[in-house]
């Protein structure tokens, strides 16, 4: 079981957009995917129509009363699968700060790989959409992460932010997860877009060639409830999510990242 | 109680809505609770043919399993269930269902794993057809969420060149997540007048419509008797019935589908040979002695394929016990079967097309036939007291021949009781409806347990005088590599230490069959309560 994260500190840059496109993507090459809405928005349960609702919240998976397994909800397509949001997620730092009671002054960061794991026999790729925060939520979901898909406006902030996330996680003792980011939202009319662009690509590895573009058909997702390679599978957006999903998953097929 | 997801019928004449279509007045009613999207290209949905698969005397069925080729455009695969629960499926793209295949050429798989062991030796068979599509259609919440799928099968089966169709079948699918949606669809479609909870499965239904039904042959002997029947009527039944079974065996046996065809033409050809001798005096006109020789005949005509078929049989398990030679040493002698078994197959096939096979079977049923539909005879004994006092006879041969048997005794004492012991367990089996089925089942039970310690010193001691004269075989014709007739050697070697072990089992299994407590357990069989 392969676990990618949409991550960034930052909101409104992709996201959600990206996790949903590429998890409807591994389901359609055969893959059993899960993807899981960690944001107590539940953009991504929308998009799927699935009510944003975890019988005892997040509280209740976290401490195990419910397993994961228990809340998962199939989606209209084969072979993916979603757990759902709940608003309690805005409130799982402090689920998370008080899940090891027995264990006073240990940061529990690896609660939800802890939770993953029964699933492995069951999926082959879950995606883990994140809300944007700095956190002990994010910092769970990192070291539960083998991908951390981290989108990025070009702009001069967002390559400051690639670089402390980066730094952060060399941090780690043990695994850690890679770091794959893509360009989010790219307007090419914009001259700062390009620039920035084409430098981050010449310098710096692990930065997938295929730009997700800013189109108005992405953000028709949420008119439409589902994702844009499915209800525009020809369009241009729904060509770059493919295109960015086959650069991943040919590392995947590789095993570039293992 | 919430209706059974899966397997919903509709008649035909449902529906008032002028379509004519039963599955649109289902979608009416559903289309009432929830938003109603049919999905052309849904997973699962489209054309398709289904072959049924099993041995011709239905093991798979037998062991309650239903082995099911699926093809469609895109290729086929073969699916395994038990009470319509999948069980394993593999791929099998290039299945040409017409065409038999023995279990061990499948290709490697989680179906082939389930099925080899219980349907090997025998060929997979094309037991049912039926053509059609699927269709999904989703079934969406107030969110235009699907929470559930209507899957509607609609096939067709050829009977004499006529297109029958099926009646439509339908399931409601659960999406995870929404079982309380699909249960309340499985609710909205069992309340629907004309729509019922299918009463068998997609394979019976086709089976059915095809006018068969599962089980439709049996080796075994299954003609039903009664008690008060004339014993000629009784007979001439028995033998119609196994004249049946060997005729049924005698395509697959010709076309070389797999080893028990012939097995089973031999076993029915030995029955009948058996019935002619303890029971044929009751039939008129001395008519089993005419008989007896061509019966006689047969059994010859069919021995020496059997023979090779039982060395290839053995072949694995045989190589397998080598401890001294390599099973590699072997191969020539499996090909040097092989081919025998070529030139002796040649020879049986031009046997069973003769005119004089033809005549048997034909003037037999036609003299048989006359007997059963004569009615009573003016003199003569029932069925039952046949039964008893041949039984009884019988029995008392085996204790006899083997009471006389010591440790000093030639193996030819031992073979004549196996032939005794046969007869009796096929006397036994003749008339198993007339006999109380525990005691039938105590006194088979320990004949068996003799008859297989019997049947293992015999056929070690005929394997070992046939391997050698094999040996000389392949000596003659120069195909004997001296590794090879080593491997050979310790063959025999093997079959010899059988057969002492089998020997040495004798006594034990022969007391316990017609000692003391034996002859009591046959009486108890044979005791009818005064009238």
């Amino acid at each position: 079981m392969k676990i990618y994260a949409t991550y960034n500190i930052k909101g409104g840059v992709g996201k959600t957009t990206a996790a949903v496109n590429l998890a409807y993507l591994s389901a359609a090459d055969g893959y059993r995917t899960l993807l899981w809405d960690l944001d107590p928005q539940g953009a991504a349960s929308f998009l799927f129509r699935i009510k944003p609702r975890v019988k005892g919240g997040g509280k209740a998976l976290i401490r195990g009363t419910k397993a994961l397994d228990d809340a998962i909800k199939g989606t209209d397509f084969e072979r993916l699968d979603l757990l759902p949001a709940d608003f309690t997620y805005r409130n799982m730092d402090l689920i998370l700060d008080g899940a090891l009671p027995q264990k006073p002054g240990k940061r529990p960061t690896r609660q939800i790989a802890q939770l993953l794991r029964p699933l492995a026999g069951e999926y082959d790729h879950v995606f883990l959409d994140c809300p944007p925060s700095i956190s002990l939520v994010s910092e769970n979901i990192m070291h539960a992460a083998d991908v951390l898909l981290v989108p990025l406006i070009p702009t001069t902030l967002s390559v400051r932010t690639l670089d402390q996330l980066t730094e952060f996680v060399a941090g780690f003792e043990g695994k850690k997860p890679q770091i794959r980011a893509f360009f989010s939202m790219v307007d090419r009319r914009k001259r700062l877009h390009q620039e920035i662009t084409e430098k981050l690509l010449a310098e710096r590895s692990g930065v997938a060639a295929t730009p997700i573009p800013a189109l108005s058909l992405i953000e028709r997702m949420s008119v439409e409830r589902a994702p844009v390679t499915e209800f525009a599978p020809r369009s241009q957006a729904a060509l770059a999510f493919r295109a960015l999903w086959a650069e991943i998953s040919a590392e995947d097929k590789t095993g570039a990242d293992e | 109680m919430t209706p059974d997801l899966r397997g919903f019928e509709l008649d035909a004449d449902i529906g008032d809505n002028g379509s004519h279509d039963p599955v649109a007045a289902v979608l009416d009613v559903l289309g009432q609770a929830f938003g109603v999207v049919t999905e052309p290209g849904a997973p699962g949905s489209g054309a398709r043919q289904h072959t049924w698969l099993d041995t011709f005397d239905w093991r798979l069925n037998r062991a309650d399993l239903v082995l099911e080729y699926e093809h469609r455009n895109r290729g086929g695969r073969l699916l395994l269930t038990r009470d319509e629960v999948l069980q394993a499926e593999q791929p099998a793209p290039s299945w040409r269902t017409g065409r038999p295949r023995l279990a061990e050429d499948l290709p490697a798989g989680p179906v082939r794993d389930q099925i080899l062991k219980l349907a090997s030796p025998r060929a997979l068979l094309p037991m049912a057809t039926a053509s059609g599509s699927l269709s999904v259609t989703r079934l969406l919440n107030a969110d235009g969420k699907t929470v559930a799928r209507l899957v509607v099968d609609r096939s067709t089966v050829t009977r004499a060149d006529q297109a029958v169709p099926l009646p439509p079948r339908l399931a409601i699918a659960e999406v995870r997540g929404y079982p309380g949606q699909a249960r309340r669809a499985a609710r909205l479609l069992a309340g629907i007048p004309g729509a019922h909870a299918a009463h068998r499965s997609a394979f019976l239904e086709t089976l059915h419509a095809l006018g068969r039904h599962p089980n439709d042959y049996s080796n075994g002997v299954t003609t039903e008797i009664t008690a008060q029947m004339p014993a000629s009527v009784a007979v001439a039944t028995l033998l119609l019935g196994l004249l049946d079974t060997l005729e049924h065996n005698v395509d697959g046996v010709l076309r070389d589908i797999d080893t028990e065809f012939l097995h089973d033409l031999r076993v029915a050809s030995r029955r009948t040979r058996s019935a002619i001798k303890m029971l044929g005096d009751v039939l008129p006109d001395g008519l089993a002695a005419r008989y007896a020789a061509e019966f006689k005949w047969l059994g010859d005509l069919t021995t020496p394929t059997r023979d090779l078929d039982v060395h290839l049989l053995g072949f694995g398990a045989m190589a397998a016990q080598l401890v001294a030679a390599s099973p590699a040493d072997l191969e020539p002698f499996r090909a040097f079967l092989a081919r025998r078994r070529t030139r002796e197959f040649r020879r049986l096939a031009a046997g069973l097309r003769s005119p004089r096979f033809r005549a048997l079977t034909d003037h037999w049923r036609k003299a048989l036939t006359e007997v059963r539909d004569a009615g009573r005879p003016r003199k003569g004994p029932t069925a039952d007291e046949l039964a008893v006092s041949r039984t009884g006879r019988v029995f008392r041969r085996v204790a006899a021949q083997g009471g006389a048997i010591t440790a000093d005794s030639p193996p030819e004492s031992l073979h004549n009781l196996r032939k005794r012991c046969k007869e009796l367990r096929y006397v036994l089996e003749f008339f198993a409806p007339l006999h109380d089925p525990v005691a039938y089942r105590k006194v088979v039970g320990d004949l068996k347990q003799l008859q297989d310690c019997l049947g293992e010193f015999q056929d070690s001691e005929v394997q070992r005088h046939e391997i050698g004269a094999l040996a000389d075989a392949m000596l003659a014709e120069r195909a004997a590599p001296a590794a090879t007739l080593l491997a050979m050697g310790e063959i025999v070697a093997n079959l010899a230490h059988s057969q002492a072990e089998a020997r040495a089992d004798f006594a034990q299994r022969f007391t316990r069959f017609a000692g003391p407590a034996g002859q009591q357990r046959v009486r108890d069989l044979l005791h009818r309560p005064a009238r």
